[in-house]
């Protein structure tokens, strides 16, 4: 890598932090979904309610947070596509498009834009989470925690610069995502054990990059998991490196 | 030196030829124009020659480098002010100057120096850290215009500096647009659909229309194969009129348009009396009124395409209104 290629990936981050930080409407209105739905199951639902395939010991709270961070990182991270659409209504994708800088670079700066808000985000919600009584098993588990919500992020911010990439304006991306968040979130074992899945549901489960990120977090913050924490780790550092691909390959298609 | 190349370029959209077989060249620090209306396929032109869009046919060379095989070269030696605003409203100047700087490789020390020249160039020294999206339409395109000097370009293309600007803002970013060519010696590629920005700030036009550069010359140049003065008479009816004036062996050409007779003549002030003793004289015509002129590109421009620009640009400008509106909605 020349420095050049560092100062890009640094320029673009900067950029994302200076407007993340300008824009507090933005972090609020993110943060509003996994928090209702934090109060809410995790309030409504906590004394003596124990689903089959959750370990007993343990109370719906400690079950549902590790999912809700996880939910937080996927919305966060999917509508970080929607700034390159933005970029490209307001015409600052010129501005980028003309540079003379590798699109792998550029991609990957909005990256790292992406996932540090989504970790600031996700970080936030775990703090909530630990004044509504959720307990952290191993402290040391939330760096391991870090580790999945980072690669949550990588991955989802790829697959959403990717949909951006051909996607024409914000209503079609708003749209697609919305057909694709939901589920992604729904099936991935956040809310309910993926084992209490009927046979035909839990293959989708199983391809979902969620579920594994998921789990991983559960492994990491309340000791407990349904894959072995190898495998969630693998499965979502493949998926993160193809996204990485695959969005900037989509991305330095796009003709402005 | 050439600082740009162009053979045969083409661009086709959905089979649609949009810039169609074109070729020319600029020679290192000139100014030099692309007139004609909307969608005469200037913005695609340039789009090309700035990596954006990919040629269909043809080659294009920008300060010697190919606009296919050496995109990073290319984008190295230019800057470019787009037709529409480029700039991230939520930063400052000072900070979208940054962003830009760093993009090129700019270490700190030229960034920092590069940055005042630049905005005091475009007098926005004292506005610098105000964010963008608090900036008249004026302002934006003078600091859009220091952004695109802000890695010492060799070539900067400017695609319709001044539109949608009052004519006191015009005239000053014309005014920056010559200071900087005689400053910093830059070669400049524009566009325009404004007839006096042409002829005020070109060494050389290329008129274009279709997609096809139906003349290239210095603007003065251009203005003389019309031969001396135009003078426009209404009169009725038309086509009576037209017949009688292509007989008198003053009137070099003739033509109708809308409801007037454009005659090419010499020396039009001596002519006006003729005109007056004809309009006694003959009792099946009618004049009503007789306006003599310089020509103006305008003029060149009806020669060359058998239309004035205005007519081209109705329709496009309801379409423009149209966007806006749409614009305006999103946010």
């Amino acid at each position: 890598m020349k420095p050049n290629n560092f100062q890009t990936i640094y320029v673009m981050w900067l950029r994302e932090m200076k407007r993340f930080l300008r824009a507090k409407s933005r972090v609020i209105g993110t943060l509003a979904m996994p928090f209702f739905f934090l109060l809410t199951m995790g309030f409504g639902l906590r004394t003596g309610f124990n689903l089959p395939g959750m370990p007993k010991s343990a109370n719906y709270l400690d079950f549902l947070v590790p999912g809700i961070i996880g939910m937080t990182m996927l919305f966060t991270s999917i509508f970080t596509g929607i700034s390159v659409l933005w970029d490209k209504e307001f015409g600052f994708l010129k501005e980028i498009m003309v540079a003379p800088v590798r699109r792998t670079d550029i991609v990957l700066g909005r990256i790292a834009g992406g996932v540090t808000t989504a970790l600031i985000q996700g970080i936030l919600i775990l703090i909530i989470s630990l004044f509504m009584g959720f307990t952290i098993v191993n402290p040391f588990g939330i760096i391991l925690a870090f580790l999945f919500m980072f690669l949550i992020g990588v991955g989802f911010i790829g697959f959403g610069i990717a949909i951006a990439s051909v996607m024409e304006d914000i209503q079609g991306f708003s749209l697609i995502t919305q057909l694709i968040i939901f589920p992604t979130f729904l099936l991935s074992g956040a809310l309910f054990p993926v084992t209490n899945f009927p046979g035909w549901l839990k293959p989708i489960a199983y391809i979902n990059p969620l579920t594994y990120g998921v789990d991983g977090l559960r492994a990491s913050l309340i000791g407990f998991s349904q894959f072995p924490l190898f495998l969630s780790l693998s499965i979502l550092l493949i998926f993160g490196f193809l996204m990485i691909i695959l969005g900037s390959y989509l991305f330095s298609k796009t003709e402005v | 030196m050439l600082a740009i190349e162009v053979k045969n370029l083409t661009k086709e959209f959905n089979g649609l030829k949009a810039v169609d077989n074109i070729s020319f060249s600029v020679e290192e620090g000139e100014v030099f124009g692309l007139l004609g209306p909307n969608g005469a396929g200037k913005t695609t032109t340039i789009k090309m020659l700035a990596t954006l869009l990919n040629p269909t046919k043809g080659e294009a060379k920008v300060w010697g480098f190919d606009v296919l095989k050496q995109r990073n070269e290319v984008r190295n030696s230019i800057g470019i002010v787009f037709q529409e605003p480029a700039l991230d409203n939520r930063l400052t100047a000072r900070e979208n100057l940054d962003f830009h700087a760093r993009l090129y490789g700019l270490d700190k020390k030229t960034r920092e120096i590069r940055q005042k020249e630049v905005l005091t160039l475009v007098n926005l020294e004292d506005k610098a850290d105000v964010l963008v999206e608090n900036y008249s339409g004026g302002m934006q395109r003078r600091l859009e215009i220091a952004r695109g000097l802000m890695h010492y370009p060799k070539v900067l293309f400017l695609d319709e500096p001044t539109l949608g600007l009052d004519p006191q803002t015009r005239r000053n970013i014309w005014d920056y647009i010559r200071e900087l060519n005689r400053r910093e010696k830059t070669t400049m590629i524009l566009t325009t659909h404004y007839m006096e920005e042409a002829d005020y700030l070109c060494q050389r036009i290329a008129i274009i229309d279709f997609g096809k550069i139906v003349a290239l010359d210095a603007p003065q140049n251009l203005k003389n194969i019309l031969g001396g003065d135009i003078i426009s008479v209404e009169a009725t009816p038309l086509d009576r009129a037209i017949v009688t004036f292509k007989k008198l062996p003053w009137v070099k050409k003739a033509s109708i348009h809308e409801d007037f007779i454009d005659l090419s003549v010499e020396q039009g002030e001596k002519k006006i009396p003729l005109l007056v003793k004809i309009d006694q004289r003959e009792e099946r015509i009618e004049i009503r009124t007789i306006n003599l002129r310089k020509p103006t590109l305008e003029d060149v421009f009806l020669h060359f395409t058998g239309k004035t620009i205005r007519e081209t640009e109705t329709s496009q400008a309801e379409k423009n209104k149209m966007r806006m509106k749409r614009r305006v909605r999103m946010r």
